[in-house]
């Protein structure tokens, strides 16, 4: 079954193209990746999911529910964690996830608030006014709120922004757990080790519109090869080299402390060549280290293709 | 659809608990208000002005303190907390759920009306030691209390939804509710108005509302309280019918 279907979503703010049409389908079960820089379109696009913004053009439905047409049926399917840190100042965080049980018209509900605050690391808060929690706690309850109704679809629109090691740890064992036991999780995040981590399917998005979508599996075969990673002593990096270059660790200031760069090469035989090029150059190799390729390597690789104007999906 | 569903209860609930725990703000402070109004005008003008016959000036002034409260009151709880949450950013929680129209509307008008009639019973309690009072027909005190404040209420939804910052409320207040309140005949009858203003105050709904609720204190008004209570239902048909549609909307709740 489908969890989440866009069809076409298109959306304009004062001539500024968010959306420029675009179509996902999310299985259910499924632990799906949105990723994109900001200004992506992203959270335009978990606003529309979640009814806060109606789309121009196109529809998105929910376990088949239309977001717009039968938002109540849609509404149920679906929890949303939104990216901003919003808080209720009148009430404590048991008092904030009854009135949220209330809102999807459960009530006595108390048995599995007790549970999620359990899981979240918030029973000793569970009496405490939200404006006394600091930002980590009030991430939490915003989390709790999000899945008050047992929602068969979970959106977290960046849930570990700013938060510390902790609750990521907390936060991404309960919801791997909610994953498993069948419900659809959507993730936002600029942590692509998170991503890379928890996704099973991801969809990159780049100026309101979707430039990659695939397995994880499927992405991280896109970029065949490792980076060597060289910190030069002495010297630059040789013009020859440059467009191995996948990180310029030095924002263009070579030379120094911060003299690193990050190599793409295909084979390990490549090592030799790239070290004699720097040898003639120069440059004196102080450490080096070879890495296999990761999601931020194919997310940047796929973001400078998609400005360069190469389809990538 | 169901008006006394668990999603209305809990926002109304919720309304209700918000300005509960603010109680010295949301109702202690309009009370002393209204009774500053009392001592201080029922002291100059007492004596001076005899507006029904047999009727004195503090008694008269009476219920039109409590209407006035019991107005300002209504609108200040739904605009408040609406605008309160679209600037902090929480309303999100009450957009999310699946909650209808017109269990948003209704939740946010209800409380508004209890704390209307909260803030309206307690000037009266304090206020009524000061006149001699009569209950003429209570009824039309209850029925003009209860669609006054589910008026207020819901202008108060309207402004809320539609403001953007505090001081476009703040000016809604100030140049549209206290105007219209103060020249709705609380400290005077329109009677002793010339001409011109007594023409122009048929004009504000708000008048019928403060005239029908006069009525039910000394069976005397300006018109006949089924003239009000028409005007009145019918103002409160259109302004329910507007924030409706705004809620349907999603004016500038939903972008």
């Amino acid at each position: 079954m489908t969890a989440i279907q866009i069809n076409s979503v298109e959306k304009s703010y004062k001539g500024f193209k968010a959306l420029k049409g675009v179509s996902l389908n999310i299985e259910q079960g499924e632990f799906f990746g949105l990723l994109g820089p900001n200004g992506a379109g992203k959270t335009t696009l978990i606003s529309t999911i979640a009814g806060l913004i109606r789309p121009d053009v196109g529809s998105v439905k929910i376990h088949g529910h239309d977001v717009v047409t039968d938002f109540r049926e849609a509404r149920k399917h679906l929890g949303v964690v939104p990216q901003e840190l919003v808080f209720d100042p009148f009430f404590t965080v048991r008092e904030t996830l009854r009135l949220q049980s209330g809102y999807y018209g459960i009530k006595n509900n108390d048995g599995w608030i007790d549970e999620i605050m359990h899981n979240l690391d918030l029973t000793n808060k569970a009496d405490v006014n939200m404006r006394a929690l600091s930002g980590g706690m009030k991430r939490r309850v915003l989390v709790a709120q999000a899945l008050v109704h047992k929602p068969p679809v979970i959106v977290l629109d960046e849930p570990t922004a700013g938060v510390d090691v902790e609750l990521r740890q907390t936060l991404w064992k309960f919801i791997s757990r909610l994953n498993r036991e069948g419900h659809t999780v959507v993730l936002t995040t600029h942590y692509l080790e998170e991503a890379e981590a928890m996704c099973q399917r991801v969809a990159m998005l780049k100026l309101g519109e979707v430039v990659a979508l695939d397995s994880m599996q499927g992405l991280l075969r896109r970029v065949s090869g490792s980076q060597l990673i060289v910190h030069l002593k002495e010297g630059t990096l040789p013009e020859g080299l440059r467009p191995l270059v996948s990180h310029d660790e030095n924002d263009g200031q070579a030379g120094g402390k911060g003299n690193r760069y990050s190599l793409r090469i295909n084979a390990p035989g490549e090592v030799e060549a790239i070290l004699a090029r720097l040898r003639e150059s120069g440059a004196v190799v102080d450490e080096m280290q070879m890495q296999q390729a990761d999601l931020e390597d194919i997310f940047l690789q796929i973001m400078g293709d998609a400005k360069a104007g190469k389809g990538a999906l | 659809m169901s008006f006394v569903s668990v999603g209305f209860r809990t926002l109304f609930y919720k309304e209700m608990l918000r300005f509960w725990k603010v109680a010295t703000q949301t109702i202690a402070a309009p009370i002393l208000t209204a009774m500053l109004y009392l001592l201080i005008f029922g002291h100059v003008l007492e004596g001076r002005v005899e507006v029904y016959p047999g009727v004195s000036y503090t008694a008269f002034l009476v219920p039109g303190l409590v209407m006035m409260s019991v107005l300002q009151n209504a609108f200040a709880n739904s605009s408040s907390s609406l605008i309160q949450s679209k600037i902090t950013g929480n309303l999100v929680f009450i957009l999310l759920p699946p909650l209808s129209h017109w269990e948003i509307l209704l939740a946010y008008v209800s409380a508004s009306v209890v704390r209307g009639l909260v803030v309206g019973a307690g000037v009266f309690a304090i206020t009524a030691w000061f006149a001699h009072l009569s209950f003429a027909a209570p009824l039309w005190i209850i029925v003009f209390a209860v669609l006054g404040a589910a008026i207020l209420g819901t202008l108060g939804v309207i402004a809320g939804i539609w403001a953007d910052k505090f001081d476009q409320l703040a000016a809604f207040q100030n140049f549209l509710i206290m105007p219209a309140t103060f020249l709705a005949g609380v400290f005077y009858s329109i009677h002793s108005l010339p001409g011109f203003w007594q023409a122009v105050s048929h004009f504000n709904p708000f008048f019928y509302m403060i005239d029908g609720f006069r009525h039910g204190f000394f069976g005397q008004s300006d018109i006949s309280p089924w003239t009000s209570l028409a005007i009145v239902s019918a103002f409160f048909a259109v302004l329910a019918a507007v924030a409706i549609n705004l809620l349907q909307r999603g004016y500038k709740l939903r972008h």
